[in-house]
C-alpha cells in the first residue's frame, strides 16, 4: 500500500451547457442572494445596541484615542435577524439531515446540553473569581473528569487543551517531559501513514522527525513493522485507534508492548474513541496517552469548524506531567492548582501551562450533561449502535461499492475506495457532489491517504433504521448511474445547492481574505 | 434513550442483514480480554428532569457575575451580549454544522467568515486576519512562532505587560520547540526599556495592549525598535472592546497583532469557549496559522468563499505544515461578527466611551479611599491599585460582603511575594452606580 498523493480536483468542469431559470431577484424561492455586511447601504450612525450615554468624564486615554474611523458597519436587530437567518439556509446541517463525514462524528447533539451550558452559574462566572465562587464549576471539571478516567481506564486527566489538535500537542509533550525527566533525549515519533495529519503535524512542530509506519494489506498495523521502526531514538508512536480506515487495530496490545520494551510511549490519537465507550478501555490497551474530543465522542455542537475540547488522558507514568492549571479536591472543597510552583510543591512536574484559563468549560457542562443523560448503558448503547449502523451500510452497499481491506467488520465508519467507479468516469469528488444534489453531505473524501478515491462514511448512532435505508438505497442509485455511464448527471453536481462547484484554484492563487472597495486606496494598493 | 433512535427490533434486523449474530461479532478486532463484558461502573441514565436537578445543584453554588457588583478582568470581560446573538448562534444550521469543507452547502458559515476576516482586519488596523484560533493566549503562542518563521530567528522578547499565563503558554510552546524566550518581570510602576532587550537573534517583541495593569501606551517607538533590528512587533490584545476608542496596532506599526475577542459576543464561560483574533500583514499571510476563507466564484461564475491556501495545513501538509490547528472557534467568532454587526462603527465607539468613562469614574472613587494608591495614569476599562494590605485578603473578604472586585496580582505571579498588594480592577457598561458605591463602602469598611 502506497500513499496517495494525486490530491483531489480543485477546479470545476465546465458546466454542461444547461440554461438555469433565472429570476429577477437572483433568489430561488427560500434560498435568498444574500449581500455582504460591507456591501450594504450603508450609515455610519445605525446601530442595533442601545447603551446608556457615558458619563462625562476628563479622558485618561493617554493621547492615544483612535482618530481614523474603523469602517465598521452597524445593522438594527431586524436587519441583523434577517442577514445571518438568510445566511444560516445556505449551510447543510445535522439537524437537518444524515451528515456522514467520516472521522468527525456528527451525531446529534442535545439541546438539554446547550441549556445547561448557559445557566448563569455556568456560563456567567469568570475563569480568575475567588475559588470559593465557584466551587459548583469546579465540581463540574472534577466530576467530568472522573467519568474520562472510568471510560478510558485511565490514571489522570488534562482538561485545559482547546481542542484534539491541542490535546495531542499536551499529550506528545507529556511524553517528552517524561523521556527528559529520564535523562533521555529523543528525536524521532512513529507516525502510521493513514494518520490524521494533525499527527505528523503535532511531532514536527515539537521538533520530531516523523517515521511513517506502513500498514499491512489489511489496513491495520502489524507489530512487527512497528519493532522494525524502533530503536533507542524513538520517543513515541502515535496510533489512531480505532484507525482511520475504520478498523480497530488487532494487534494493538502487542504494539504497546513492543513500544514500551523500547522505552518510549504509546500516544493514541482518541478522534475515533466514540465506537469503544464503555465497550473497552484504552487504558487496558497500554495507552499512555490520548486525547478524547468532547466535540466529538460526546456530542458537543461542532459550530462550523468548533469551538472543539480535547482533554488528554494520561497514564501512570505520565500522569506528574500534566499541564496547569488542574482541580483536586481538598477535604470537602475544590482547588484549582494554576501554577507550576504549587505543583511543584504536590511533587508533580507540569510541562507547562497551554492556555490562559481552565480549558473549554462550556464544553465540559455540555459533555457532562451527554453523559449524566445517557449514563454508562446508553454510552454502551451508543457506541454499539455507531458500530451497527457503519456495518448495516457496509452491507447494504458492498455488492456495488469496493472495499480496500475487503469485506470485513468496521467500527463506527466504513471504508470504500474508488475501485467500482473505475472506468465510469466518475471520480470520488464527483460522486461525492451528487450527493449533495439528493440532499446529503458528502462523507469524509481523499482520507485517509493511503487508499485511492476513499470515501469514509460515518452514519453515527443517530439514525433511524428508514434514514439509513433511504441513504443506502440513493447511494446504489448513484453508484449504478455510474456504471450505467451517465457521466453528466456527476460532472454538473451539484445542481441544486445555493452554489455549484467552486474555483478553489483561483482562490489560492489570487487570495481575497477581507472585503475590499476600489475606492479603498490603502487596500486597493496590495 | 432519548437520542438513539434505532429500537431493539431495528437492531435484530440490521444485525441479521449484516448477517452476524450479536453485537460482539463486529468486535471481532478487539481482544477478547479486554472487551468488558458489562459497562463501566457509573451511574445509569438520567430523564432532562433528573440531569437539571443534579447539575442545579452544582451550579447553586456559584456566584454569577450578573448577580453581584462585579470588576475582575485580566484577560477575560463581563459585558452584555445582545439576545439576538445567542439565538442566531443557536440557529441548527450554523450549531450543528462542520467545518466548511462543501462549500457548496456552507455558504452560511463561510460568508460569516468572511466577514469576520474583514472585521477583524479592519478593527486591529492590519490588512488580513484569520478565521479565529483556539482563544487570544494561543493565538499569542501562534504569532510568536510565526514570527520565528518569518525571520529565521528564535528568540521572542516579552513585555513585563504581558499578561503572566500567556507568557507561560508562550514559553511552553518555545521550551520544547528550541526556541528561547526573554521574558521581562512584570512591573507596573516602571516603563521597561524593551529596546534595550532586542537583539540580532530576536524574531519579535510582544507586547500587551493594553497591558495587564490595564495601562496603554504608545507602540510605534517599540514597531520602529523592533523594525531596526529586523524584528517584529507582536501585538496582544486581551480586551478588544478597547479598540474602539484606541488607536489600533496596525497604525503604530505593528507586523501580527493577536487578540482575546470574548469581550464581543461572547460569555464568561468560566475561561471558554473563547475566540482567538490572528490578524497581519498582506506580505505575511503564506505563514499564518490556522484556517483563512477566501472570496472565488462558481462554475456558474457567481461569488462563493471557500476554504484556502489550506496548503499550509496540516491536513495537506502534515509535517511540513505551519501549525497542527485543525479545529477553530467557528461559533464563537460567528457570536463576535453578529455582536460586532449589532454594534457597528457607532455602537462600538459609545460601547468604548461607556467603558472607559465607568473605569474612570471607578478609578477616581477608589483614589479617595485610603489606603488605595492608583497606579496607572493611562488605561482604557482596567487599571492596578496598591492596596495598604494583602489584595488576595481584601479580595476574599469583599467577596464575602457581596462584591467581586478584581484580580489580585498575586493570583496571576505568586511568587512576586513584592505584588501581593497590588488588585487590577476591571468596570465595563455593566456597572451602575449602585455597583460602584458598593465596592468602595465595602472597601473603605475593610481597609
Amino acid at each position: 500500500m502506497s500513499m496517495n498523493t494525486e490530491g483531489r480536483p480543485t477546479r470545476p468542469t465546465a458546466a454542461v451547457g444547461e440554461t438555469p431559470f433565472e429570476t429577477f431577484t437572483g433568489n430561488r424561492g427560500l434560498d435568498h442572494e444574500e449581500p455582504l455586511l460591507f456591501e450594504r447601504h450603508a450609515n455610519a450612525e445605525t446601530t442595533g445596541v442601545d447603551l446608556p450615554k457615558a458619563k462625562t468624564v476628563k479622558p485618561r486615554l493617554g493621547g492615544l484615542e483612535r482618530d481614523e474611523p474603523i469602517r465598521l458597519p452597524g445593522l438594527t436587530e431586524p436587519e441583523t435577524m434577517r442577514h445571518y437567518v438568510r445566511l444560516s439556509r445556505k449551510n447543510y446541517a445535522i439537524d437537518s439531515g444524515l451528515y456522514p463525514l467520516g472521522s468527525c462524528t456528527m451525531k446529534h447533539n442535545p439541546r438539554l446540553n446547550e441549556r445547561m451550558a448557559r445557566l448563569p452559574g455556568f456560563g456567567d462566572v469568570h475563569p480568575l473569581q475567588p475559588q470559593s465562587t465557584v466551587q459548583g464549576a469546579l465540581a463540574v471539571m472534577q466530576s467530568l473528569s472522573g467519568y474520562l478516567l472510568e471510560l478510558t481506564g485511565m490514571a489522570s486527566v488534562a482538561l485545559s487543551p482547546k481542542a484534539g489538535a491541542h490535546g495531542e500537542l499536551c499529550g506528545m509533550l507529556a511524553i517528552k517531559a517524561a523521556i527528559e525527566a529520564r535523562g533521555e533525549s529523543r528525536s524521532v515519533v512513529l507516525v502510521p501513514e493513514s494518520a490524521h495529519g494533525t499527527n505528523p503535524a503535532t511531532a514536527a512542530f515539537m521538533g520530531y522527525g516523523v517515521r511513517s509506519i506502513r500498514a499491512r494489506d489489511n489496513g491495520t498495523v502489524a507489530p512487527e513493522a512497528v519493532r522494525d521502526a524502533l530503536d533507542d531514538d524513538v520517543a513515541a508512536i502515535m496510533l489512531t485507534n480505532p484507525n482511520t480506515c475504520g478498523l480497530f487495530e488487532p494487534d494493538v496490545v502487542a504494539i504497546a508492548d513492543v513500544v514500551h520494551e523500547a522505552g518510549a510511549y504509546f500516544y493514541c490519537d482518541g478522534a475515533n474513541f466514540n465506537a469503544i465507550v464503555g465497550k473497552v478501555r484504552p487504558g487496558d490497551l497500554g495507552v499512555d496517552a490520548m486525547h478524547i474530543n468532547l466535540h466529538k465522542t460526546f456530542s458537543t455542537p461542532h459550530g462550523g469548524g468548533g469551538p472543539g475540547s480535547g482533554p488528554v488522558v494520561l497514564s501512570d507514568a505520565l500522569a506528574r506531567f500534566a499541564p496547569v492549571p488542574y482541580v483536586l479536591r481538598d477535604g470537602q472543597r475544590f482547588r484549582i492548582v494554576e501554577d507550576e510552583v504549587a505543583a511543584e510543591e504536590q511533587g508533580n512536574a507540569p510541562l507547562g501551562r497551554l492556555t490562559a484559563f481552565h480549558g473549554q468549560m462550556g464544553m465540559f457542562v455540555r459533555a457532562l450533561t451527554y453523559m449524566l443523560s445517557h449514563g454508562c448503558d446508553g454510552m454502551r448503547q451508543a457506541s454499539e449502535d455507531a458500530v451497527l449502523a457503519a456495518n448495516y451500510v457496509r452491507a447494504g452497499l458492498r455488492d456495488l461499492f469496493t472495499q480496500p481491506f475487503g469485506d470485513r467488520p468496521c467500527m463506527h465508519e466504513v471504508l470504500f475506495d474508488d475501485a467500482f467507479l473505475k472506468g465510469t468516469g466518475v471520480s470520488t469528488l464527483d460522486f461525492a457532489k451528487a450527493m449533495i444534489d439528493e440532499g446529503y453531505h458528502p462523507m469524509t473524501m481523499y482520507f485517509p491517504l493511503v487508499v485511492h478515491g476513499a470515501m469514509l462514511i460515518e452514519p453515527t448512532e443517530s439514525e433511524t433504521r428508514d434514514s439509513l435505508d433511504l441513504f443506502i438505497a440513493t447511494l446504489r442509485h448513484l453508484a449504478e448511474e455510474a456504471k450505467a455511464g451517465n457521466t453528466a448527471l456527476f460532472e454538473g453536481a451539484p445542481r441544486l445547492a445555493p452554489l455549484r462547484r467552486l474555483d478553489e484554484t483561483r482562490a489560492a492563487r489570487q487570495p481575497r481574505l477581507v472585503y475590499t472597495t476600489p475606492e479603498d486606496p490603502r487596500e486597493a494598493a496590495e | 434513550m432519548r437520542y438513539l433512535p434505532l429500537q431493539a427490533a431495528d437492531r435484530e434486523a440490521m444485525l441479521a442483514a449484516i448477517g452476524v449474530a450479536g453485537i460482539d461479532d463486529l468486535f471481532i478486532d478487539v481482544p477478547a480480554d479486554k472487551l468488558l463484558a458489562e459497562p463501566p461502573e457509573l451511574p445509569l441514565g438520567k430523564s432532562e428532569m433528573e440531569v437539571e436537578r443534579e447539575l442545579g445543584r452544582l451550579v447553586a453554588q456559584n456566584v454569577s457575575a450578573s448577580s453581584v457588583p462585579f470588576f475582575v478582568g485580566c484577560g477575560a470581560y463581563k459585558h452584555h451580549v445582545p439576545a439576538t446573538v445567542d439565538h442566531l448562534i443557536q440557529r441548527s444550521e450554523f450549531l450543528t454544522s462542520y467545518t466548511p469543507y462543501q462549500p457548496e452547502i456552507s455558504q452560511g458559515t463561510l460568508q460569516v467568515l468572511f466577514e469576520f476576516q474583514t472585521q477583524v482586519a479592519r478593527l486591529t488596523g492590519m490588512d488580513v486576519a484569520n478565521a479565529s484560533m483556539y482563544d487570544g493566549s494561543t493565538a499569542a503562542g501562534e504569532a510568536v512562532l510565526m514570527a520565528h518563521r518569518l525571520t529565521k530567528r528564535s528568540k521572542a522578547v516579552l513585555s513585563g505587560g504581558l499578561h503572566p499565563h500567556y507568557v507561560a503558554v508562550i514559553e511552553t510552546l518555545s521550551r520544547h520547540g528550541g526556541a528561547t524566550v526573554d521574558a521581562i518581570p512584570a512591573d507596573p510602576g516602571e516603563s521597561e526599556d524593551l529596546a534595550a532587550h532586542i537583539d540580532d537573534e530576536t524574531s519579535c517583541v510582544v507586547v500587551q495592549y493594553p497591558g495587564v495593569f490595564g495601562d496603554i501606551r504608545d507602540l510605534a517607538p517599540i514597531a520602529e525598535a523592533a523594525h531596526a533590528k529586523g524584528a517584529l512587533l507582536v501585538v496582544a490584545v486581551t480586551e478588544i472592546v478597547a479598540l474602539g476608542a484606541l488607536r489600533s496596532p496596525g497604525e503604530m506599526g505593528a507586523d501580527i497583532v493577536t487578540a482575546e475577542g470574548q469581550s464581543i459576543g461572547n460569555g464568561l464561560n468560566f475561561g471558554g469557549p473563547y475566540v482567538g483574533l490572528f490578524a497581519t500583514r498582506q506580505k505575511f499571510v503564506r505563514q499564518m496559522p490556522g484556517r483563512l476563507c477566501g472570496e472565488t466564484v462558481d462554475a456558474d461564475g457567481k461569488r462563493g468563499f471557500v476554504l484556502t491556501l489550506s496548503t499550509r495545513e496540516q491536513h495537506i501538509r502534515r509535517d511540513k505544515a505551519t501549525s497542527n490547528i485543525c479545529t477553530n472557534s467557528g461559533l464563537c467568532a460567528l457570536a463576535f461578527t453578529i455582536h460586532l454587526s449589532l454594534l457597528g462603527e457607532a455602537g462600538l465607539r459609545r460601547l468604548a466611551e461607556v467603558n472607559h468613562a465607568n473605569a474612570v469614574t471607578l478609578a477616581g472613587m477608589l483614589e479617595k479611599v485610603r489606603g488605595v494608591e492608583l497606579l496607572t495614569d493611562a488605561f482604557f476599562n482596567e487599571f492596578t491599585v496598591r492596596l495598604d494590605a494583602n489584595a488576595e485578603n481584601t479580595v476574599d473578604a469583599l467577596a464575602k460582603r457581596g462584591v467581586l472586585a478584581g484580580v489580585p496580582m498575586s493570583r496571576l505571579l505568586p511568587a512576586r511575594r513584592d505584588l501581593r498588594d497590588l488588585l487590577v480592577i476591571a468596570s465595563t457598561e455593566v456597572n451602575t452606580d449602585g455597583d460602584r458605591t458598593a465596592f468602595v463602602e465595602a472597601l473603605e469598611e475593610i481597609l
